[in-house]
């Protein structure tokens, strides 16, 4: 058993450390959400050439053919910065997606442009409630909902039922005939689309059980997500110590006070917890059955989502007045967070699926 | 990283559950298993079995006769033994005064106490605390005055856990009321048999006889019996403080209890209640991450020796979750968690259930209180 991180997997951490140091102040990246796009072809680009854009992709296809675990450590750095590309989306839940599921020249067309970072692909999966995708003679037709960073894809990969019932997997461009998107902002500062679809053409790209790949590939995103969630957790709470330690009142540091300290405390408890479970997490993303894994991911999500509620609350109560503005990070740190826990299944979805999984084994 | 245990540490594994399995008498794990008290013959018994393969000096190096485990073969051990029913060492002689005696004592004081701790043919208990002296253990006053070749020592220390069976003590004294609360303190082990020392029960909320009071009036106790310098005692006492530390987080029976859990909710029919559902998992996951929070503490103790203040996440934490897992045992049970020492009353599993639960709230008072492990974390670890 061993917790450390070997030599080319710090050096990848540092590395994009310091780029995102050095291309993602506080001033640029606001620069960057107030664009029009609200996200940089430029830093893309950056990623791309540092390899990072290549992580999750086979060598065969000019990726790097790393896993789980060198993605926590990108996701972790990206998340102290609040890096605004679509990073999960593409370049760790699709190569994910498409390496299960489609075809090899379907992957030789995709992969490379993708790890090249000229394309950006995404997965549309969630259905609005009122109109779940669906699939008719190579047409889909539906409204797939809060898609991240759904805007930007060259390409998007769609899940529809089909006639017989089964789910499919569709490689749909975003400039299809009767295909309507509508781009926004969301809380944290990211872009999402929701999509609907009129008798859109579409390809099928999978070779059946599209489903349970695409499970699949969002536990990868999951524990990714989870380890974004650790990088931002640390930056929030060496944030707040710092605050505590130089905010003066009463005469002292504010981080004298027991009540203070011991709310402190109980935050690095949270930290520690979700640290411990993104590592699991990552183990066992990619874990071939289904309901031991996603007992697993359920169960991490479940600490990190709690963590991220409780670390992101009590930072900006500990800051006071000033966590409530937009002039500090902490603030950006905060909504990301609260992202975060909203996103692939809250809390509560994850608790039940858990118990019931539990139950099961 | 590498999250598996390696071949070797599997084997191990293998090897202590099968001793567990074949050595432990069967009233003892009945008794584990079901939470009810041990006598003190029974822990004895189980300790003499472990001596005899050559395990009596758990946690102990080779050169102290010892089987020289590494932190995460002690914690196998440790893991398997609950998991087996096996009881939880008994910490006063084997994780506390002998780590203290092997760093600090001298060579005549290790070979006429530790031999007898492995054996168990010696039980020791810890005067650290007195009714004045809880949290802010320094401010203790029992005092030792020098009279020739021994201590003379009066006061009194409390909450003397099994101090019913021990035959020793180890006491913390003051040996220097002029000096500032730590540098006066001295390390002494005394005979529980020396005339002057009286043990009283301390009844607590679940009825067991468990802690005590000691008094101690006028007790003669040679120098000899004194750990290294005088007036240095509070240096040895926090070192062992650290090694108390080790096997903080109780994960090993924390398992063995959620799997008790586990079944009688199932039993009861608690498992298709949404809202009990939820507080079971969510008992589950914590200890899913505090498994693995404590393999990370053991990996980076490896290098160091006693655990730092890492522990202190570890002992909150795990009490949080053992103390959780008996509320929902006496919860899952409805009224039958009731009825006060009954056996024929409501099914088997439920008779000790609610003294359980009563019992275990010590977890977060006993071996530094959980708020004094937050003001270590936020002062230690985030310099606060």
């Amino acid at each position: 058993m061993n917790f450390d991180f070997n030599e080319d997997q710090r050096a990848l951490a540092d590395t994009l450390q310091r780029f995102v140091s050095r291309e993602y102040s506080f001033e640029r990246r606001r620069a960057i959400r107030d664009s029009t796009a609200g996200w940089s072809r430029d830093v893309w680009q950056g990623l791309a050439d540092l390899g990072v854009l290549a992580i999750n992709i086979d060598e065969d296809y000019g990726g790097l053919g790393y896993g789980p675990q060198e993605t926590g450590l990108v996701m972790n750095a990206a998340g102290r910065g609040l890096l605004l590309e679509p990073y999960l989306a593409s370049a760790v839940i699709a190569p994910a997606l498409i390496r299960r599921t489609t075809s090899a020249d379907f992957q030789e067309q995709w992969l490379p442009a993708i790890a090249s970072g000229e394309a950006v692909v995404v997965l549309a999966h969630a259905d609005a409630r009122s109109a779940p995708a669906t699939e008719l003679g190579g047409n889909l037709s539906g409204h797939k909902s809060v898609v991240a960073h759904g805007g930007c894809a060259d390409l998007l990969l769609v899940s529809a039922q089909m006639p017989n019932g089964d789910t499919g997997l569709f490689a749909v461009s975003p400039g299809a005939d009767g295909l309507r998107l509508r781009d926004y902002p969301t809380l944290d500062g990211q872009r999402a689309a929701d999509i609907i679809m009129d008798s859109t053409p579409a390809t099928r790209i999978d070779a059946g059980g599209a489903l349970d790949q695409i499970e699949a590939a969002l536990d990868i995103g999951l524990a990714a997500l989870c380890a974004e969630a650790v990088g931002i957790m640390e930056a929030t709470l060496a944030a707040t110590t710092e605050y505590l330690k130089t905010r003066q009142q009463f005469g002292q540091p504010i981080g004298r006070f027991q009540a203070l300290q011991h709310r402190m405390a109980d935050m690095l408890l949270h930290l520690e917890q979700a640290r411990s479970m993104s590592y699991l997490a990552a183990m066992h993303c990619t874990g071939k059955d289904a309901p031991a894994r996603q007992r697993i991911l359920s169960a991490a999500k479940v600490t990190s989502g709690q963590a991220c509620r409780f670390v992101a609350q009590n930072a900006v109560q500990l800051h006071g007045g000033m966590g409530m503005t937009d002039e500090l990070m902490l603030s950006h740190w905060f909504k990301r967070l609260t992202t975060i826990e909203m996103s692939f299944g809250d809390t509560d979805s994850h608790l039940a699926r858990f118990a019931r999984l539990s139950r099961a084994a | 990283m590498d999250l598996n245990f390696s071949p070797e540490e599997t084997a191990f594994r293998e090897q202590v559950r099968r001793f567990v399995s074949e050595n432990l008498p069967a009233g003892i794990r009945h008794k584990v298993l079901n939470g009810i008290h041990l006598e003190r013959e029974e822990h004895v018994q189980w300790q003499r079995i472990l001596h005899a393969r050559g395990w009596g000096g758990v946690g102990w190096p080779r050169e102290f006769g010892g089987p020289g485990w590494s932190p995460t073969e002690l914690y196998i051990f440790e893991e398997e033994s609950a998991r087996g029913g096996a009881p939880r060492l008994i910490s006063f002689g084997l994780k506390m005064i002998a780590p203290v005696l092997m760093a600090f004592g001298t060579p005549a004081q290790q070979q006429r106490f530790l031999p007898k701790i492995m054996a168990a043919d010696e039980w020791w208990c810890q005067g650290y605390s007195e009714p004045g002296a809880g949290s802010d253990l320094a401010s203790l006053k029992t005092r030792a005055m020098r009279e020739g070749d021994c201590y003379i020592v009066n006061g009194q220390k409390t909450w003397t856990t099994l101090g019913q069976y021990a035959d020793w003590i180890f006491c913390l004294v003051r040996t220097d009321p002029e000096a500032k609360k730590q540098s006066g303190i001295s390390f002494l082990l005394i005979d529980m048999k020396s005339p002057g020392v009286t043990v009283r029960p301390i009844i607590t909320l679940d009825g067991a006889h468990e802690v005590n009071e000691v008094w101690l009036e006028d007790v003669r106790v040679p120098v000899e019996n004194r750990i290294g310098e005088e007036n240095k005692g509070w240096t040895y006492a926090k070192f062992l403080l650290g090694h108390e530390r080790t096997n903080i987080a109780g994960i090993g029976i924390a398992k063995r209890e959620l799997a008790r859990l586990k079944r009688i909710a199932e039993d009861e029919g608690r498992l298709d209640e949404p809202l009990f559902a939820a507080r079971l998992a969510q008992v589950e996951i914590d200890l899913m991450a505090l498994e693995i929070t404590n393999l990370r503490v053991l990996s980076a103790e490896g290098a160091k020796k006693a655990p730092g203040p890492e522990a202190s996440i570890l002992k909150i934490k795990g009490s949080e979750i053992q103390q959780a897992i008996a509320e929902l045992m006496m919860q899952a049970v409805g009224a039958y968690a009731l009825p006060y020492r009954q056996t024929d009353v409501g099914p088997d599993y439920a008779a000790n259930l609610g003294a359980g639960y009563c019992n275990l709230r010590k977890l977060s008072i006993f071996g530094g209180s959980n708020e004094i492990q937050k003001n270590i974390i936020s002062q230690m670890i985030m310099g606060l």
